[in-house]
């Protein structure tokens, strides 16, 4: 959960962001965060903490602080520009039901 | 339970320097069963009030820990205590989760701690009676977990993205606990004379502040509007507590053990079961922490704290040492 606020206090561990791939053949999704000292340690809470029950086959950790995230304030100019371009999609075209395996 | 208001003045109004379209947009989106993330913007009424009940939640699961791993090193078989183990594994994992979903409304790890420390943070009273004998392992997983489930239940729901997939989580790992719990209290049940009255005297003295965990009656819960409202509460204290007795009484009669509540009967025209008048007194007493093991739970977590600060200053230390000397070789490299 990329935090903002930067709330760390001197000597607190780092904040971590943790991805796990459930299984092979599916891409890494976000389970959560854990705090560490380092990338190893944080791999390690990572699986203590998220796959107590076999949840994963594969675990990234990264540091929550180099997320890149925009802005939920500027939403609307950053995704409306694709709400209006409708023909990106193959239903706006209009084939006639005699033609096959289109 | 592990998110009753225990505060007496808690969230004030909207604050008036809050613009009031944002403040509309927002109530819009709520209502609409929108989720709120933690970077869009929220009345900070609603931010503080998440901040408490989030991090008492935390804290409710961490310092549950404690009762149950009073009995780790005397569970009764190996599988006993493998179980007991993973489930007071879970709760330290449940913790972190919530802790987590805290963090991104803008407090810290160590504020959170403090706070619990220091007395200003609250949790469940729940744990602060003491396990004096392994069938209050059996009446916590069966009563204490199935009291959080009808309350965590339906905060899969609630408003907040981070806590509600945090709820998500930790509701799939909960049923387990209720079931272990559930059938250690059956096999005792079940068992020699003494046995069976070790289980019922651990449900004498768990029943009441179980159904206690839900909070004061709706009518004197004055937020509980408010809480509803923004998704934060999805169910009143009343509806849980109903629910609550109403599943958990005839498991109670199927195993042959006595609810102990002499007021108790099933009410054919309410379709529910009625129930004894509740001591609020004790109640306030407890989260005020006169609980009978209160100061013993708050020492046992700053020991612990205390006691791990080398370790976490260690760590830190090694791994900014690490990164000096990576960086150090790449200068030359
Ligand atoms: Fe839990
Ligand atoms: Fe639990």
């Amino acid at each position: 959960m990329a935090n903002e606020p930067n709330t760390q206090t001197a000597n607190e561990w780092p904040l971590w962001e943790v991805f796990i791939r459930a299984k092979h053949g599916l891409s890494h999704r976000h389970a959560g965060s854990v705090h560490a000292p380092d990338g190893e340690i944080a791999l390690r809470h990572a699986r203590d903490t998220y796959t107590r029950r076999m949840e994963g086959v594969s675990i990234w950790v990264i540091r929550s602080s180099d997320v890149v995230a925009s802005d939920p304030g500027s939403a609307g100019p950053t995704f409306e520009p694709a709400e209006s371009k409708v023909y990106r999609h193959p239903t706006f075209y209009v084939v006639p039901d005699y033609i096959k395996h289109i | 339970m592990y998110t009753t208001e225990m505060s007496k003045n808690p969230a004030r109004p909207a604050a008036p320097s809050e613009a009031p379209e944002l403040v509309a947009a927002f109530e819009a989106r709520v209502a609409n069963d929108e989720f709120i993330e933690p970077k869009d913007w929220m009345p900070e009424a609603y931010r503080k009030t998440l901040v408490r009940q989030i991090s008492q939640h935390a804290h409710s699961e961490v310092v549950g820990m404690l009762p149950e791993g009073n009995w780790i090193s005397r569970a009764p078989s190996l599988r006993r205590k493998a179980v007991l183990l993973a489930k007071v594994q879970d709760e330290g994992g449940h913790g972190l989760y919530l802790y987590s979903a805290a963090e991104t409304l803008g407090t810290s790890r160590d504020q959170m701690i403090e706070a619990l420390h220091t007395g200003k943070a609250k949790y469940s009273t729940i744990f602060n009676y003491p396990t004096l004998t392994w069938a209050d392992i059996g009446a916590i997983g069966w009563l204490v977990d199935g009291a959080a489930i009808m309350n965590q239940v339906p905060l899969q729901r609630t408003s907040y993205g981070p806590y509600a997939r945090a709820m998500v989580r930790v509701c799939k790992e909960e049923s387990f606990h209720q079931r272990q719990g559930f059938e250690i209290t059956m096999k005792l049940a079940a068992g020699t004379p003494e046995q069976k009255a070790m289980a019922q005297d651990a449900l004498n003295r768990w029943w009441w502040p179980s159904i206690m965990m839900f909070g004061p009656p709706d009518d004197n819960s004055p937020n509980t509007a408010q809480s509803v409202r923004w998704r934060i509460k999805r169910e009143t204290n009343d509806e849980l507590r109903q629910k609550f007795v109403d599943v958990t009484v005839p498991q109670a009669e199927a195993i042959g053990l006595t609810v102990p509540d002499p007021d108790l009967k099933w009410n054919e025209e309410r379709g529910h079961y009625d129930y004894g008048a509740i001591d609020w007194d004790e109640f306030w007493a407890v989260v005020k922490g006169e609980g009978p093991v209160a100061k013993e739970r708050v020492k046992a977590r700053i020991d612990a704290w205390e006691k791990g600060a080398w370790v976490r200053e260690a760590a830190l230390a090694h791994a900014a040492k690490q990164a000096s000397r990576r960086q150090k070789e790449a200068a030359n490299g």
